[in-house]
């Protein structure tokens, strides 16, 4: 029978102090109940002797250091896994929300998950196919690889999260079995609308677990939620040979809600007030994509994540590219000009891209064209800084010919509708196209046998 | 008696410890009812502190904390090349035998393969005066390197019985010595050092030879020395991991340590995967017999990943005090940096810069120096070379861990990120990169390579640095309004950042190109330039130049022209000779 304590120490912000405890472990759960009829559920988050700091869930609103008891469960924050998750509506902690009565569980995991090992783990090396240029042809996503979308505010990254949902899992058609795990902290709650009539319409839904924490849910649940969704995810893609797509949105909201954790519990902040853990917690997450040897399945990874003031080296932004296989960055500049998807593909990267492009994956010639269209796209913002100074007129013959490529490049190649579903094939023949804007001396990163099979001038 | 006491607190992998104060600083220890592996990190009369290097979750308040008596050390003897381990030094294959896909906690796996039989031939005899250092036993380790069994260094008397050649379990003992003391001492293929204290040698020398790397921009333009250090700062995206990949494959040690210290998982799959698989063209064998691997990524527990790089570098000066040149790359140093900031986090220190630790300086020092060109106890040549990768928060250099590194580092290749951006690959800025190393190793470069190496590497450089100069002009106004000769320096550059300075590490031919290639090549490039300016200053517009194709014929080389068919890039330079009598004859 395990005791129940009465009475706090200390209250402050999420965090409450109990004292007295006997055999309190670190990270445990507690269920906390006030004046005998509300209920919420805390975590052990620092244990000093007989005094054990706790993070309460849903906000210590009511409590006072009277009215509370606390019960220790003896247990770390656990979900329970089965494939009734499907098609499921969960909140930031897991507990269904969308009254269809409980879910029964083939077991129960610890969210935090345990480090895969290297050893155990297998390079990705499929390409998924998203059908927008912008990604296949430049910034490959790969099964199993995490790529974070790097956006604004008032950018349309949800709009390309869920055609990317809309695609890349219907545009496949082998029997593979494919899911969504979709993980909200602190979003809109227009947002988490969208993405459900996104999965209704396109027919997934029943493929589909959503973790929601809308942005007026308690705020320290949202360290929770993406620990939560990754747990489902690994257990349908390792255990159940699923493969699965997570999508994590808003990360620096996350983020936000460990500051201000951390600011309550007193520790040293680091950079912009963050905690000196951020990379290692940011770490924690983003490392639980991957395949593991001999499994069916895998976990890729699409977080979303919005930059405090468009800035790519705010902490947050910075330590994510860092651990994260490359980044899609979106743009404002590309938005305003009716540009969609608005990716900005020169600081946008795949890691895992060289070794699941070319021949055997897509076609022999995708790396060297699209190192061609880096190359002479960056070349493009030089000429334009040029012709800001100087004047289009003034510019060289050669020049001129850049400038057009630029327009070409974000009107054809970039843009697309959000219904528009292009398969590489088509994606890299655009490609070509738009290069032979340019003379050929000047595709100076493709191999003269590439130039000669697929080059074609097309001076208009 | 070990000290034992008990836990009081626990935040994160500190804990605070009660009940005992005989716990020695740096000293191992075996915590809760799992023995959790963890290191005494400060005591004081009413409690030691302790860091732990796995996860802490479900810890209580009382559970046993167990010191062992000696410091965290690395176990050194064969079985260590071609392995892979975690920060403290535990094979990640033997975990993955007794835990699956993911690494539990508590696993208790010991570092060598203690029933593996090696071949061993024993070196010396009885009466044999020995000294720490002194090799006993040669065990082929691998395809590529002969394990030299060593005496540890602080023992010192006669041999007194040695075993017969044959094959012994790395716990055998193979000789036994009697020290001056009288008393016996067994000895077997291993021995422990603690990894926070350097390894003694018999006296550090100066460094005078590069460490080959194929990589041209490397070689010519920066060079490292054997024995040097070098950091690589870059933002991400700007190719720190690979740089290292192309350094752990391609340089000329005869042994890489490679660190992953808060990294990808999927890179040091792909380390393993392509290095089983590559073969080093020196030996033909498998480039991982030669290589070992540490990781800790950065999902794996963070005090072991400040632990990791000091398992790294002893590991390397072992290999170094056997007579080996042992090159080190440590993936990230940055994250090595903010572990040290998020342990002091921990224990309420004072904060320095952005919150760095006040030690943070003389920790990276410290590290660094370990590197060296040596002569070791046994009397032979040996080194250890340093390169770090370093990740600047928000690619901005002048934060504390890059701008400390540089004061203790001799090299410095700096990545860019506008040179990522357009996938020119190394994107290793040649204004801002330097190397201290380059009047180190001029005299070997003259005596080894050509005696013209040194002075075509400046040229090349004049010219990169007169173009950086143009180029803020151009910036104004545009190219069209500057005089023919620094047209012509702006052609030459191009033709040297395309033809030389870019490097494709995909490329069967150019990810690796020997020093009397990068010669011939730059050589080609110089010739190619006179010429050149020897037209211009004759009144001939760099227009005309271009029109004709042996700019982009020079740039071609490094795919076109084989690294062994050196006579080819002889022929070139009667090309530019034609190239030249054809717009001289029509044109003068």
């Amino acid at each position: 029978m395990p005791i129940e304590y009465f009475g706090l120490k200390q209250i402050s912000g999420p965090l409450i102090v109990l004292e007295g405890v006997e055999n309190a472990s670190y990270e445990e759960v507690v269920e906390i109940k006030i004046d005998e009829n509300t209920k919420k559920v805390g975590r052990i988050i620092e244990i000093h002797g007989d005094k054990a700091i706790i993070q309460v869930f849903q906000g210590t609103e009511d409590m006072s250091l009277t009215n509370t008891s606390i019960k220790l469960t003896g247990k770390p924050m656990e979900i329970g896994l089965s494939e009734d998750l499907l098609g499921r509506t969960l909140n930031g902690i897991g507990k269904p929300i969308d009254g269809l009565g409980n879910i029964y569980s083939e077991k129960k995991v610890s969210i935090n998950g345990k480090p895969l090992n290297p050893v155990a783990r297998e390079y990705p090396r499929n390409f998924i196919q998203t059908g927008i240029s912008a990604i296949d042809g430049l910034v490959t996503l790969i099964r199993g690889q995490k790529l974070p979308i790097f956006s604004g505010n008032g950018l349309p990254h949800d709009q390309l999260a869920a055609q990317i949902i809309r695609q890349a899992t219907l545009g496949s058609d082998s029997n593979e079995k494919f899911a969504v795990v979709f993980a909200a902290m602190g979003i809109k709650n227009d947002v988490a609308d969208f993405f459900r009539k996104t999965f209704e319409e396109s027919g997934v839904s029943s493929h589909v677990v959503m973790l929601l924490n809308l942005a007026s849910d308690p705020v320290v649940e949202r360290i929770i939620t993406p620990r939560a969704a990754l747990t489902i995810a690994e257990y349908l893609a390792y255990e159940k040979g699923m493969n699965i797509l997570v999508i994590l949105s808003d990360i620096t909201t996350y983020c936000e809600a460990l500051r201000e954790i951390s600011s309550s519990k007193g520790e040293i902040p680091s950079r912009k007030g963050y905690p000196g853990y951020l990379y290692s917690d940011l770490a924690s997450m983003y490392e639980r994509a991957g395949i593991v040897q001999g499994g069916k399945g895998s976990v890729t990874q699409i977080p979303i994540l919005t930059m405090p003031n468009d800035d790519i080296t705010h902490p947050i932004p910075d330590l994510t590219g860092y651990i994260t296989e490359g980044q899609i960055v979106l743009e404002k500049r590309l938005h305003q000009q009716n540009v969609y998807p608005p990716v900005n593909v020169l600081p946008s990267l795949s890691r895992l891209m060289k070794d699941g492009v070319g021949e055997g994956f897509t076609r022999e010639d995708h790396q060297a064209l699209a190192n061609q269209l880096f190359s002479s796209y960056a070349h493009v913002g030089e000429v334009r800084d040029l012709a800001s100074v100087i004047g289009e007129e003034e510019l060289s013959d050669v020049d001129k010919l850049y400038i057009m490529f630029g327009k070409a490049f974000e009107n054809q190649f970039i843009k697309q509708t959000k219904f528009e579903n292009r398969d590489i094939e088509h994606t890299l023949e655009l490609g070509w196209k738009i290069l032979g804007i340019l003379p050929r001396e000047e595709l100076d990163r493709i191999d003269t046998v590439f130039l000669d099979k697929y080059y074609t001038s097309n001076k208009e | 008696m070990n000290a034992e006491g008990k836990i009081y607190g626990i935040n994160g992998p500190i804990l605070s410890v009660i009940d005992c104060d005989s716990f020695r600083m740096a000293e191992m220890v075996l915590v809760g009812e799992e023995n959790l592996i963890g290191e005494v990190i400060g005591i004081s009369t009413e409690k030691t502190t302790v860091q732990v290097f796995e996860e802490t979750a479900g810890l209580r308040p009382g559970e046993l904390v167990k010191g062992t008596g000696t410091s965290i050390s690395v176990t050194l003897g064969p079985g260590i090349i071609g392995n892979i381990f975690d920060g403290i030094q535990r094979p990640l294959k033997d975990i993955q035998k007794l835990s699956g896909y993911y690494i539990s906690r508590g696993i208790a796996v010991s570092s060598l393969n203690n029933d593996k039989k090696w071949d061993a031939h024993m070196t010396v005899k009885i009466g044999d005066q020995v000294s720490g250092g002194t090799i006993i036993a040669e065990v082929p380790e691998t395809s590529v390197i002969i394990h030299k069994v060593m005496v540890p260094p602080s023992v010192k008397g006669t041999v007194t019985s040695v075993k017969p050649d044959g094959q012994y379990t790395v716990n055998d003992i193979i000789v036994q010595i009697t020290d001056e003391a009288g008393n016996t001492v067994d000895l077997t293929m291993v021995q422990k050092w603690p990894i926070r204290i350097p390894r003694p040698t018999a006296r550090r020398c100066p460094v005078e030879k590069p460490l080959i790397t194929g990589q041209r921009i490397l070689d010519t333009l920066f060079p490292i020395a054997k024995g040097g250090t070098a950091a690589i700062p870059g933002g991400f995206g700007t190719g720190k991991t690979m740089s290292q990949h192309q350094l752990a494959k391609w340089c000329d040690a005869d042994i890489i340590v490679y660190v992953g210290c808060g990294e990808r998982g999927n890179e040091m799959t792909q380390v393993l995967e392509d290095f089983s698989k590559l073969i080093d063209p020196k030996s033909g064998k498998p480039l991982l017999d030669r290589t070992m691997l540490i990781a800790n990524t950065s999902n794996m527990p963070v005090a072991a990943r400040e632990a990791s790089i000091y398992t790294g570098v002893t590991i390397a000066e072992y290999y170094r005090d056997m007579g080996y040149h042992v090159a080190l790359m440590a993936d990230s140093t940055s994250r090595w940096a903010e572990a040290l900031r998020e342990l002091s986090g921990r224990l309420e220190e004072m904060p320095a810069e952005e919150g760095f630790p006040a030690y943070l300086a003389s920790r990276l020092s410290s590290f660094y120096e370990r590197a060296g060109y040596v002569e070791t106890l046994n009397k032979k040549e040996g080194s250890v070379t340093i390169i770090g990768a370093v990740s600047p928060q928000g690619g901005d250099f002048s934060e504390p861990v890059t701008q400390n590194t540089k004061r203790f580092v001799r090299c410095f290749w700096t990545l860019d990120r506008a040179l990522a951006y357009a996938r020119h690959f190394p994107a290793i800025q040649w204004m801002t990169s330097y190397s201290e190393y380059l009047t180190d190793l001029e005299p070997w470069f003259e005596a080894n390579v050509s005696p013209e190496f040194v002075r075509y590497r400046n040229e090349i450089m004049k010219i990169l640095h007169e173009e950086s100069n143009l180029m803020e002009i151009v910036k104004l106004i545009g190219s069209d309004v500057l005089p023919d000769d620094q047209k012509l320096i702006l052609e030459i550059s191009r033709v040297i950042r395309l033809g030389f300075v870019q490097q494709n590490a995909y490329h069967p031919l150019d990810t690796y190109v020997p020093l009397n290639k990068q010669l011939k090549m730059m050589e080609v490039i110089y010739y190619l330039y006179e010429k050149s300016l020897l037209l211009v200053n004759m009144g001939m517009p760099v227009s005309l130049l271009r029109e004709d194709d042996i700019f982009e014929r020079v740039i071609a080389i490094k795919y076109n022209i084989g690294n062994d068919e050196l006579d080819k890039l002889e022929d070139f330079k009667k090309e530019i000779d034609a190239f030249y009598n054809r717009l001289y004859d029509k044109n003068a």
